[in-house]
């Protein structure tokens, strides 16, 4: 214990002198989501202006702070000034900043984003506060209130923002006091069933024997979805200690992190942890004089959405095929090796600190009853601010979408919450509160928190073909249900996507689907319909459409819809002619070119360029066929 | 043959649940999994290969083909197919004349599809190597394959 005082002190230290540093700091995000967008090459130009100018800089990388579709981030903060964020950093433009910023002290404040001064600093006009933007300002950060201002890196930058107390505090409560906490809070799990996490503890705890398995779930197999990426990349410490807490609790002094191998820099960020967790003692034998043992294996997944699932999980981590097991008996009875196992979700053991360190009165005052807290979700597809957020339980869906997320481009269709397990709902249910019981009223389910947001050119038919084929494809196999009926459901859909349904395949979508939600064995089978049966049941008329008249109002699915050139609009500029891979463009320059259809394999080569290139004229569209058959006809 | 592997083996002490590390290990120093490694995971796990290969085969991870020199993961998730993942994964099959799961004849790349690469906000995306790519194109993504060899 008073090892970590000490240890508490020195990283308090470290981080104040960071805090006053005389020299400017450059922030950078290089979470994976800015390593796509290019941070790693803004990185590189940074260091070698530095050194060429010797400015004198320390650059620190950061996690992910949530607005995604503005990265490359890139903060600086001067000495005796707030940071000051700038978004869509490119080598050229961070190198304009920091000569802007460090030689002449001109903050450019028409490329700021916002600054995270506090009451007290010398603030700049013109430039708002971060969390004041419209995507940040109705947020609340408690899983993600690290992300992107901490190095990841450094176990000393955690600590010294109450890092790890909340751990001394459940040592102080001994394992039942942390249980109750936990019940008092009310938290659910944050995988996706919302089962309240104290009572699979408490099982778990109960059950003889004195061997017991926690293991984090960071699986993370909705394939739109990167919640759990984030938080481990960006403040994998969180995590970590509430494996702890939770380990202490259920009595385990073993713990794995199951682990996508498609997230590489979390599985680093995480090793890294782990060892400095070592080195202060916060993992091993009798941890700060506790008398309690907890150690740590990370275990890469391979590959296969089901081992989300609890057994499948197990069967995994025991080196066989990942086939869920029918339940009971549960594994907070019979586990890992048959042992008692608790599983929990990264948000779940993130959130733990936080309720531990704060008191479960403190997280109640967040959501609304039997649904308290916090939530992190991705919010991605046809949205204008796409990114990473953290809203309180209860929030309408409207406001996520609309106030945090900017809505679409275009008309807003529908937005998917659960990703293949969950539903599609359409403009009404706007009003929806998100939590667990609102969303399984509506049809849907709350998931792991993927919520992908669809305009008027998503084809829901497309996308529910989508779903079912990724779900059938990940199918175990085990039971015939899931395995064939799941087959079935994606053959159905495929003909109406190529306008080969039928009248009475509608019907056979629906009796297949609800069959299938009973008969299977796991939850990956009991949920795959549900995409296609909320389609069917808030956008029915698109299957009609499809079906009847073979058409595809999105214009999405290939075999109904075709490529047109707008002679008016067209310039004659051969830029579309140049990309063709068929040859199905042709024209001599200046004059409007011919599109042959016949020809045409829809790559959509003609149509980015006619879009982003300066002299075209956006004259290549994408129409339904028979839209196009009833604009000649009319 | 069993020396190959021999580094591999020894950071495990052979139980069950060191199959899937050891393929994985194997995948990282070899490109894939061979018949030969298998033959000698056999022996030092005391399982059979058809065991082994029937839990390789489980996991979309393993490959059981020589990879290419370069790889190409283009995302199959769902904010990328919603923003045109498969009219990039087609493009690659088109331009490089490869299925997915393949190499392609002169072994310059792979391709593979895979399920979200955690990147969605930034959908499209492909991977080349080690490197993801955002906001990816069917024009950008023919110019950014010709740099590799
Ligand atoms: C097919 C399937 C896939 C799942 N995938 C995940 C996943 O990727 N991550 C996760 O935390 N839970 C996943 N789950 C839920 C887990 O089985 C389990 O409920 C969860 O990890 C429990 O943690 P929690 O109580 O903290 O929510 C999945 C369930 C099913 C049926
Ligand atoms: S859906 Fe492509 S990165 Fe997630």
């Amino acid at each position: 214990m008073n090892k970590f005082k000490e240890i508490s002190r020195t990283a308090r230290k470290k981080w104040d002198q960071l805090q006053s540093s005389a020299i400017p700091i450059i922030y950078l995000g290089t979470a994976s989501c800015g390593r796509a967008a290019g941070a790693k090459d803004v990185h590189e130009a940074i260091k070698r202006y530095l050194k060429d100018n010797k400015l004198q800089a320390r650059i620190i990388e950061v996690g992910c702070i949530g607005p995604c579709y503005l990265e490359p981030l890139m903060d600086i903060r001067l000495p005796h000034s707030p940071r000051i964020s700038y978004a869509n950093v490119t080598p050229e433009k961070a190198r304009r900043i920091i000569e802007s910023l460090l030689i002449n002290g001109n903050p450019q404040v028409q490329m700021a984003l916002g600054h995270f001064g506090e009451n007290g600093d010398k603030l700049i006009e013109g430039i708002p506060r971060f969390y004041d933007l419209p995507m940040l300002k109705s947020q609340v950060r408690i899983v993600l209130r690290n992300c992107g201002l901490i190095d990841p890196e450094d176990i000393d930058h955690y600590i010294a923002n109450a890092g790890y107390a909340g751990f001394l505090q459940a040592l102080e409560k001994g394992p039942e006091g942390v249980i109750a906490e936990v019940k008092d809070a009310g938290l659910r799990g944050r995988g996706g069933a919302g089962f309240p996490t104290h009572k699979k503890w408490e099982t778990c705890r109960n059950a003889p024997g004195n061997i017991k398995y926690m293991i984090c779930n960071a699986d993370e197999g909705d394939p739109g979805a990167f919640m759990n990426r984030s938080l481990i990349e960006g403040d994998p410490h969180c995590v970590l200690e509430g494996l702890l807490i939770a380990a202490y609790a259920i009595g385990a002094s073993h713990g794995y992190i199951y682990i996508r191998a498609e997230y590489p820099l979390a599985i680093v960020r995480l090793k890294k942890a782990i060892s400095q967790m070592r080195a202060y003692g916060l993992i091993g034998k009798n941890i700060l004089n506790s008398g309690f043992d907890f150690d740590i294996t990370i275990k890469e997944g391979a590959g296969a959405f089901v081992c989300g699932e609890e057994t499948a999980l197990i069967a995994s981590i025991e080196g066989k095929r990942g086939m869920p097991k029918s339940r009971p008996p549960f594994p907070a009875i019979s586990g890992l090796h048959g042992k008692p196992t608790i599983i929990n979700n990264v948000e779940t053991l993130g959130t733990l600190p936080n309720i531990l360190r704060n008191g479960a009165a403190w997280y109640r005052q967040y959501g609304t009853p039997g649904n308290y807290g916090t939530k992190t979700f991705s919010l991605v597809g046809k949205i204008r601010r796409s990114g990473l957020i953290e809203v309180p339980l209860g929030t309408p869906l409207r406001q996520i979408i609309f106030d945090i997320g900017g809505g679409s481009n275009k008309q807003f269709k529908a937005v998917q919450t659960g990703g293949p397990s969950g539903g599609c709902l359409s403009e009404e249910f706007l009003d929806t509160p998100v939590d667990y019981e609102s969303l399984g009223a509506a049809g849907s389910i709350m998931g792991s928190g993927g919520l992908i947001v669809m305009d008027e050119d998503t084809c829901v038919v497309d996308v529910a073909r989508y779903f079912l084929d990724f779900t059938q494809k990940e199918s175990c196999g085990k039971c015939s249900p899931c395995r064939v009926g799941s087959g079935h459901l994606v053959e159905i859909l495929d003909r109406i996507t190529k306008g080969r349904g039928l009248p009475e395949d509608l019907i056979k979508l629906q009796t297949l689907g609800e069959t299938i939600k009973r008969g299977s064995l796991c939850g990956l089978g009991q949920t795959a319909p549900n995409p296609v049966l909320t389609t069917l049941r808030y956008f029915r008329s698109e299957y009609l459409n499809h079906i009847k008249e073979k058409n595809c109002p999105a214009a999405v699915c290939k075999e109904l819809i075709e490529y047109r050139v707008i002679p008016e609009k067209c310039t004659g500029c051969r830029g579309c002619v140049a990309v063709c891979p068929t040859g199905a463009i042709t024209g001599p320059r200046s004059e409007p070119h011919n599109l042959d259809p016949t020809k045409c394999i829809k790559c959509r080569a003609c149509y980015e360029v006619c879009r982003f290139d300066a002299i075209a004229g956006d004259a290549i569209i994408i129409r339904s066929r028979r839209r196009i058959h009833d604009d000649h006809t009319a | 043959m069993v020396d190959k592997y021999k580094e591999i083996f020894d950071e495990f002490s052979g139980e069950a649940g060191d199959l899937i590390p050891i393929l994985q290990k194997i995948q990282n120093k070899c490109g894939y999994i061979s018949d030969d490694a298998i033959r000698s995971i056999s022996p030092f796990l005391r399982i059979s290969d058809n065991q082994i290969y029937g839990v390789a085969s489980f996991y979309s991870q393993f490959r059981f083909t020589e990879p290419g020199r370069n790889s190409i993961k283009v995302c199959m998730g769902t904010a990328c197919h919603m923003k045109g993942g498969h009219i990039l994964g087609e493009a690659v099959e088109r331009e490089l004349k490869v299925k997915p799961g393949q190499t392609t004849e002169d072994k310059r790349f792979d391709f593979q599809r895979v399920a979200c690469l955690g990147c969605c906000a930034l959908a499209p995306v492909v991977q080349i190597n080690n490197d993801i790519r955002s906001r990816m194109t069917v024009i950008r993504l023919k110019q950014l394959l010709d740099k590799y060899e």
